[in-house]
């Protein structure tokens, strides 16, 4: 009896340990940002389009190395610091080196100190922080650190050139500002004060306000201000939820003018946008995909609508995110030492697929890209968002946007 | 003075809308004393199932099945569910309806997904009733206010003119002495339990198109119901109606005006420190209306409770 428990308890011990192996061959991310509350659907979409880029660009063409695949693991952090950070623990705990946060600039600050801190302590388990969208300035300046790198342009970056557009514009006259209360919402504020008083002085910026993130539940005494204060243009940074009900509401309550912003698309917001704000919505972003740049971004968007139907590739710069850090794992010939995956990762020129080169420059870690200012329409519009046959159609390029940009980060290499 | 006409229409609205919510919510707690923490579940449910039929069937169909749907549902939670764990006690009560809350958003998420839903106003009502100075006033928010105006006094009606409101009322207070006079007060339970939900149905079918439908709009309303109520005053219709609408016109009002605070504080007669950023008041100093905005009903509440915890218009002192 004794035996055969002995027995059984060393093969399903094996049977672990095989189990175990076969794991480790694939190379993890994990995937920290909010799949519960206000921002869920940001979040898995986001989530989603990771899955799909790792699939289709890795694992089908054979994955890296000798074989390895890219694993996409899910972490719900629930937009909030205090639980990225345990998460960023659970992570690194499970063996994964590799972290991908984008939803919210709170969260990316506690998570690049948290990772600066770690690497520190712990020089055998290094992670690597793949920043895809979390756009305040200060992570590539003041905060900056070796670990961190950021795949989309950061929110200085995007000020400049879509205050480029708008300055071109001689019969704006007053613009009112507005975002979410935290260090993204400031620092969109802080550049578009300082761009749109360099360039167009006479312009007079008629508000300036900042209201709670994800709270608010109507957004009318907000538009009225902005009404009120006779704005024909407003500037926001507003995404998810709060860019919904601010975009509705402004419209609805009688705002005649464009609204510039950084992310009013996707994620249900371009369907229930619809015709109330054609030519009225723009964005700035990188990967314009109408009209689509090459044959093969094409095939891609193709494959990802035939597996997400209700799906959007609204942040392409996820498969760059992914096509970069394949790349650098080839170049290093190792996915284990982050360092020399980073060093690869540091100066590296990337075609992307969606148009254009991605620099990612060496002496902060900030990607520079082709910038495009969209506008929502349902005209000339391949790939349209939420089935809703409106999309983003891009209307001018700047192309490496802020290249010899000034920074002032200091980065201290292992 | 335009805006201000302005800002109490649109205070007007969001006020009514919150008693629409806190009307059943208040019911419910004073008539079982359960904290029904899923309530704004239900009018989360009545955005989206009103959504699923306008797409088939229109919006005025929706708005009319919609609330009946989550009215049964309500009930049948009643009859199944709570009235089971009832006999437990009132802190299994709460977890159920903490984990019915949750459920409920789950499946919301499992069955619609977690995006925004295109759930719009409808073609006849998407124009402008009128404009004042240049702000528009749409034609939805005139029709909601009169949906919730009609509830109101439809509610009104059947608690102090009918026999089933009195009934109603005299199982709120004595519901042992009613159970004995023959009433069968379990059904009574549930039809409140069902017409309360219903009530947050309407709700949320009204308010699904102007302030969106999401997995995550029961979690943003769901504090501020309860806050109602207990400003209202408990099982108080009255009390309900005017706790909402304060806080309608105090949040509208302060997010509309940039009063800051230094400009009040220098109005009562402190002057402003001469370096702020060193003085260990600074935040206090720099805090405007339109941030605070949302925890004024929070801070209402409080001193509700310290003066006159039994709230506005509420009767018990337990």
């Amino acid at each position: 009896m004794k035996n055969i428990t002995k027995l059984g308890a060393v093969s399903a011990l094996s049977l672990i340990v095989g189990a175990t192996a076969a794991f480790a061959d694939n190379i993890k991310i994990a995937f920290i940002d909010p799949l519960s509350g206000p921002f869920a659907s940001t979040g898995t979409n986001g989530l989603h389009q990771y899955q799909f880029a790792a699939d289709h660009m890795v694992n089908e063409k054979g994955g890296v190395l000798d074989g390895q695949n890219f694993e996409i693991v899910p972490f719900d952090n629930k937009i909030s610091p205090k639980e990225s950070l345990i998460q960023l623990q659970v992570a690194i705990d499970q063996g994964i080196r590799y972290i991908a946060q984008g939803n919210s600039s709170g969260v990316a600050n506690a998570l690049t100190e948290a990772i600066a801190k770690h690497n520190k302590r712990n020089p055998d388990s290094r992670v690597l922080f793949l920043n895809y969208a979390a756009v305040d300035p200060a992570l590539t300046n003041d905060k900056c650190n070796f670990w961190h790198f950021r795949f989309d342009a950061n929110a200085d970056i995007k000020m400049d050139a879509l205050t480029d557009v708008m300055a071109a514009d001689d019969s704006m006259k007053k613009v009112y500002i507005i975002g979410q209360d935290y260090s993204f919402g400031k620092a969109v504020a802080a550049a578009a004060v300082a761009n749109l008083s360099s360039k167009r002085p006479d312009v007079e910026i008629v508000g300036n306000e900042l209201h709670p993130i994800g709270k608010v539940k109507d957004f009318t005494p907000y538009a009225r201000k902005i009404v009120a204060s006779g704005a024909d243009a407003i500037i926001t940074g507003n995404w998810g939820a709060d860019m919904l009900g601010l975009g509705k509401s402004v419209i609805e309550n009688g705002y005649e003018g464009p609204i510039f912003t950084y992310y009013a698309a996707g994620s249900g917001m371009t369907a229930a946008f619809g015709e109330s704000a054609k030519d009225r919505i723009r964005l700035i972003s990188q990967g314009g995909i109408n009209p689509i740049a090459t044959e093969e971004a094409r095939a891609t968007y193709d494959a990802f609508e035939a597996k997400y139907p209700e799906g959007n590739i609204d942040q392409s710069r996820i498969f760059n995110v992914i096509g970069m850090l394949a790349q650098a794992i080839e170049g290093a010939g190792t996915a284990d030492d982050v360092v020399a995956v980073a060093k690869q990762l540091e100066g590296m020129e990337y075609d992307s697929m969606w148009g254009g080169k991605i620099f990612m420059r060496p002496q902060d870690h900030q990607a520079i890209q082709d910038m495009h200012v969209g506008v929502h329409t349902n005209e000339n519009i391949d790939f349209d968002y939420d089935n809703s046959g409106y999309g983003v159609f891009t209307e001018s390029t700047v192309t490496m946007a802020s290249m010899d940009s000034p920074t002032t980060c200091k980065m201290k290499r292992p | 003075m335009e805006l201000i006409l302005v800002n109490v229409i649109d205070g007007l609205v969001t006020g009514l809308l919150l008693f629409m919510l806190s009307a059943g919510l208040t019911l419910i707690f004073s008539m079982m004393g359960v904290l029904n923490f899923a309530h704004a579940s239900f009018y989360m449910l009545g955005a989206y199932f009103a959504y699923q039929i306008s797409l088939a069937l229109g919006f005025w169909v929706g708005l009319l099945i919609a609330p009946l749907i989550v009215g049964v549902m309500g009930a049948g939670v009643e009859r199944y569910g709570l009235r089971r764990v009832h006999q437990y006690g009132h802190v299994p009560e709460l977890i159920f309806t903490f984990g019915l809350a949750l459920l409920i958003e789950e499946l919301v998420q499992f069955v619609w997904g977690k995006n925004q839903m295109a759930y719009d106003i409808p073609d006849i009502l998407n124009f402008t009733a009128f404009s004042i100075a240049g702000n528009s006033i749409p034609a939805y928010k005139i029709f909601m206010i009169f949906i919730s105006v009609g509830i109101f006094m439809g509610l009104l009606y059947v608690l102090t003119k009918t026999r089933v409101g009195m009934i109603i009322q005299a199982a709120l207070s004595y519901p042992r002495t009613v159970e004995a006079l023959g009433h069968n007060v379990p059904l009574i339970f549930m039809g409140v339990f069902g017409v309360g939900t219903a009530l947050a149905g309407v709700a949320g079918v009204i308010a699904g198109p102007v302030l969106g439908t999401f997995p995550g709009m029961a979690f943003v309303l769901g504090s501020i119901v309860f806050v109602t109520i207990v400003i209202g005053g408990l099982g108080s219709l009255w009390g309900a109606l005017v706790a909402s609408l304060l806080i309608g016109w105090i949040t509208t009002f302060a997010k509309s005006y940039n009063i800051a605070m230094s400009d009040i504080l220098n109005g009562i007669g402190i002057a402003t420190p001469e370096n702020l950023s060193d003085n260990m008041f600074r935040d206090l100093w720099t805090v405007t209306s339109p941030q605070i905005a949302d925890i004024l009903p929070y801070i209402l509440m409080v001193l509700i409770l310290i003066f006159r915890p039994a709230g506005l218009f509420g009767k018990r002192e337990s």
